[in-house]
């Protein structure tokens, strides 16, 4: 193998483990905000409560999610200097935001919650969670900004001088025609994401034999809520999902192409449910058609006309001289459907939780329970498959129709130094899974503590808690 | 003036606050074992930074996000160049990171001596390469004129180097040592502050001697004034020490390292990332920059909102400003509910 290959196995794997955690970070730290906004406002103990069991697996995620943020950022210089140095002037700018408007915000509130429960008036405490979901909207929003730019280059220029694209309008950047649509569209899945988890999670307290009766009431609120969050956070995915489908097929058709293994342009196409054979155009055995759909979802008409690979092919060997602009067509096809598929199976268990718990009943099927320990997970692959799809899809760009993704490697590091860097992450990442995964089921298994009024704090202690008052060794609420 | 000089201060003041905030907690990382003899002790020691290490992290990220933007060329000829050591601080961050957060979740023994580990070493890890790393860009690398880096990895380890990463390693301990001494009470203040001075000795001779090596390499009258700055306020922040004013002593080594930090980029100036091979090849703060047009974006962006970060990340310090000990540490630390403040209405 060489760098090239390397280099691109390394960005896969680790964008992908860094995005398992990401969105229940952010859908998860806007539910635990809004328990908390509930306790402070109605005094509700089991409120309280979930906030903290919550809370505590929130953080458990938002430290792996940060830890794998650093590798992110610094691999671009990495591995692919060549694209960082035709890029940086526009890419870079996004990402500089992202550092100094969102993960300041972040990392600072976020210690001033974990450590503020007895240091920190109530109020001002409960702001601090909500400046943290606040800075991973922004951090969200800017890194998705540069991958838009990645989709749809905009509002640059090419300079001839420096072989550098640079900068020319800003807005054009950030407010991205692909961004608009883009943005919602993940943070919808994120919260679909946190959603499924506050949800399967909820769930399977609420229907396991152990689990305190006192505490079901309390369960049955977080499975409810939990649904709730993924069937309207979901409903927006599809509606965003569906307006993306129609920008991408207007700005990178070759997308839209594979998605469907389309080799040649029809109209009123249909959309296959899957097809078993290979995904070459030629070696069809059968698949499940719905007819029309594909029409539909990338132009908007039931006979609106798709344009085949093989003719956009032609048309960009026209463009951008001979060569193949064919992604790989059987992990865009298949990405695709697992996308959505996954997506929609999350939603039905939401809505069958829904149904199962409705008016206080307490749900029996086993069915239900085993799919309670399930459901986190089908978002968080839903989310891979989306990201699979979106960039794979894109190649052999990595900004479309400007540069090659080969041509973006970076030419001073030698195999032997991007396998091990390769093998190390990979090693070590996969070591976190399981500490993260340990923990995790050791915290939700534990379920929530008992309530404990916290400190009711004035600004003036807040002021005097430097001094050495009355009770200046009274231990920490919490502590590490 | 030119946007290029300002953005190349602005990453200078990046990196400084880079240095002077998590350089303490990587100090604070280093002296675990040697500061924190029982298990709550080491609890006291992890907790002082416990709600700070991360934001003073976020330095490093936006010094990297800026230099992106600001020097892509620098950007992508260093981290491309120095991709094994990067690597290696890469991963001992994520693994340092997660030790905090993650140490008091299980109540093993075991469980907590791993995570102790990992806190040390990756704390020892980037305070020691930092310095490698920044020795090397002061010295010159062998930077072609493709604005690749040629030669191996072994090429970084040249004595002067090394010299820096000692010196990084041994000012980010005594800064370590003054931090705890400030922050905690009992005798794990009395051994933070033994040990600052001795630690501390070493650290003035092994930067002194740095220092002056980096003047005789690369130096300016502007560095000149700043190295003795650095110089000036290490022994200064020592005799504070020796007299108990932990405040000042603390402000001593955090002058001292920002003062370093700035004195190496005053002696860069204007260079970014010399070449050994060819002066003509060298990166500089014209060739190396960004179009007007992104610089002067990102300085409106840096300007708005640098002051919002220092005003909220300083209130972040000042609420955590208490000294702890051991008599502060909670019985159950992660698991278990929390205990219930003595004045609150509603005990249990």
């Amino acid at each position: 193998m060489n760098t090239l290959d390397i280099s691109r196995w390394q960005f896969g794997i680790i964008t992908i483990y860094h995005f398992l955690f990401v969105p229940i970070t952010i859908g998860l730290s806007a539910i635990v905000a809004c328990y908390q906004t509930a306790w402070l406002r109605t005094g509700t103990e089991s409120y309280l409560r979930l906030t903290k069991f919550f809370g505590k697996l929130f953080l458990i995620n938002f430290a792996i999610g940060v830890a794998t943020g650093i590798v992110q950022e610094f691999q671009f210089g990495m591995n692919w200097s060549e694209y960082s140095r035709f890029v940086g002037d526009v890419f870079g700018a996004p990402l500089a935001m992202e550092g100094l408007l969102a993960f300041f915000l972040e990392s600072t509130f976020l210690g001033l919650w974990i450590f503020g429960w007895d240091r920190l008036p109530r109020r001002i405490h409960l702001a601090c969670i909500w400046i943290v979901h606040v800075g991973t909207l922004l951090s969200a929003y800017f890194i998705l900004a540069a991958n838009s730019w990645m989709q749809h280059p905009v509002g640059y220029a090419l300079n001839p001088k420096t072989h550098r694209a640079e900068l020319k309008d800003i807005g054009a950047v950030l407010f991205n025609s692909t961004q608009l649509v883009t943005f919602p569209h993940t943070i919808s899945a994120c919260f679909l994401t946190g959603g499924a988890f506050v949800l399967g999670i909820g769930l399977w307290q609420l229907m396991r034999a152990k689990t305190p009766d006192v505490d079901r009431v309390m369960y049955r609120n977080a499975a409810r809520v939990g649904a709730w969050v993924s069937l309207v956070s979901g409903a927006l995915v599809a509606i965003t999902g569906d307006l993306q489908g129609k920008i991408m097929t207007e700005q990178q058709p070759m997308k839209m192409a594979a998605a469907e293994a389309l080799y040649n342009t029809r109209s009123g196409a249909s959309f296959s449910l899957f097809t078993i054979g290979s995904l070459d155009g030629k070696h069809e055995i059968w698949s499940l058609r719905l007819p029309k759909l594909l029409s539909f979802l990338a132009t908007g008409s039931f006979n609106g006309k798709v344009d085949g690979i093989n003719q956009i092919q032609a048309a960009y060997v026209e463009r951008y001289g001979p060569g193949s602009y064919l992604p790989v067509v059987p992990a865009t096809y298949w990405s695709f459907r697992l996308m959505i598929g996954l997506g929609v199976l999350a939603m039905l268990v939401a809505a069958a939780t829904l149904w199962a718990t409705r008016r206080g009943r307490q749900p029996r099927s086993r069915l239900l329970f085993a799919s309670a320990l399930v459901i986190p997970v089908l978002p968080v692959a839903a989310n891979s498959f989306g990201w699979l799809f979106t960039e794979m899809g894109r190649q052999p760009w990595a900004v479309f129709g400007v540069l090659s993704t080969r041509d973006g490697v970076s030419p001073g590091v030698s195999p032997g130094a991007a396998l091990t860097s390769l093998l190390a992450l990979t090693v070590l990442y996969a070591v976190l899974a399981v500490v993260e995964f340990g923990l995790l089921a050791k915290y939700i298994r534990a379920g929530a503590d008992p309530y404990a009024e916290p400190a009711d704090l004035s600004l003036r202690d807040l002021a005097a808690s430097g001094s050495a008052g009355e009770d200046a060794d009274r231990p920490l609420t919490f502590a590490y | 003036m030119d946007l290029g000089i300002v953005w190349f201060c602005l990453i200078a003041l990046l990196w400084i606050g880079y240095f002077t905030l998590e350089g303490f907690d990587f100090g604070v990382g280093m002296l675990l074992p040697v500061l924190g003899r029982t298990e709550t002790e080491r609890r006291v020691v992890v907790n002082t930074i416990g709600p700070l290490w991360d934001g003073n992290e976020v330095w490093l990220l936006v010094a990297g996000g800026a230099t992106f933007a600001a020097f892509p060329e620098w950007y992508a000829a260093m981290f491309s160049g120095f991709f094994l050591p990067l690597l290696v601080i890469v991963l001992a961050l994520i693994v340092r990171g997660l030790a905090f957060e993650y140490r008091a979740k299980r109540d093993s023994p075991r469980w907590k001596a791993r995570w102790d580990a990992v806190i040390i070493t990756g704390s020892l890890i980037p305070a020691l390469l930092w310095g490698v790393a920044f020795g090397n860009i002061v010295r010159g690398v062998r930077l072609g004129p493709d604005q690749v880096l040629q030669g191996s990895v072994l090429d970084l380890l040249n004595p002067y180097a090394l010299l820096g990463g000692l010196t990084t390693l041994l000012l980010f301990l005594t800064h370590g040592a003054m931090f705890l001494a400030l922050k905690t009470t009992g005798d794990i203040q009395v051994r933070a502050r033994r040990l600052s001075d001795q630690v501390g000795l070493a650290a003035a001779v092994v930067a002194v001697a740095f220092l002056a090596w980096s003047f005789a390499l690369r130096g300016s009258p502007g560095s000149a004034v700043l190295s003795v700055i650095a110089a000036g306020a290490l022994v200064a922040g020592l005799v504070a020490s020796r007299l108990g004013r932990d405040g000042w002593a603390f402000l001593g080594t955090f002058v001292t390292i920002g003062a370093a930090v700035a004195a190496l980029f005053t002696g860069l100036y204007p260079d970014v990332l010399p070449s050994r091979l060819n002066d003509a090849w060298s990166l500089t703060v014209t060739n190396a920059a960004s179009s007007a047009y992104t610089l002067k974006i990102m300085t409106i962006v840096a300007v708005a909102f640098t002051p919002l970060v220092l005003l909220y990340q300083g209130w972040s310090y000042w609420v955590f400003r208490r000294r702890i000990g051991t008599q502060h540490i909670p019985a159950a630390p992660a698991s278990g509910p929390p205990a219930a403040p003595a004045h609150s209405p509603a005990v249990r």
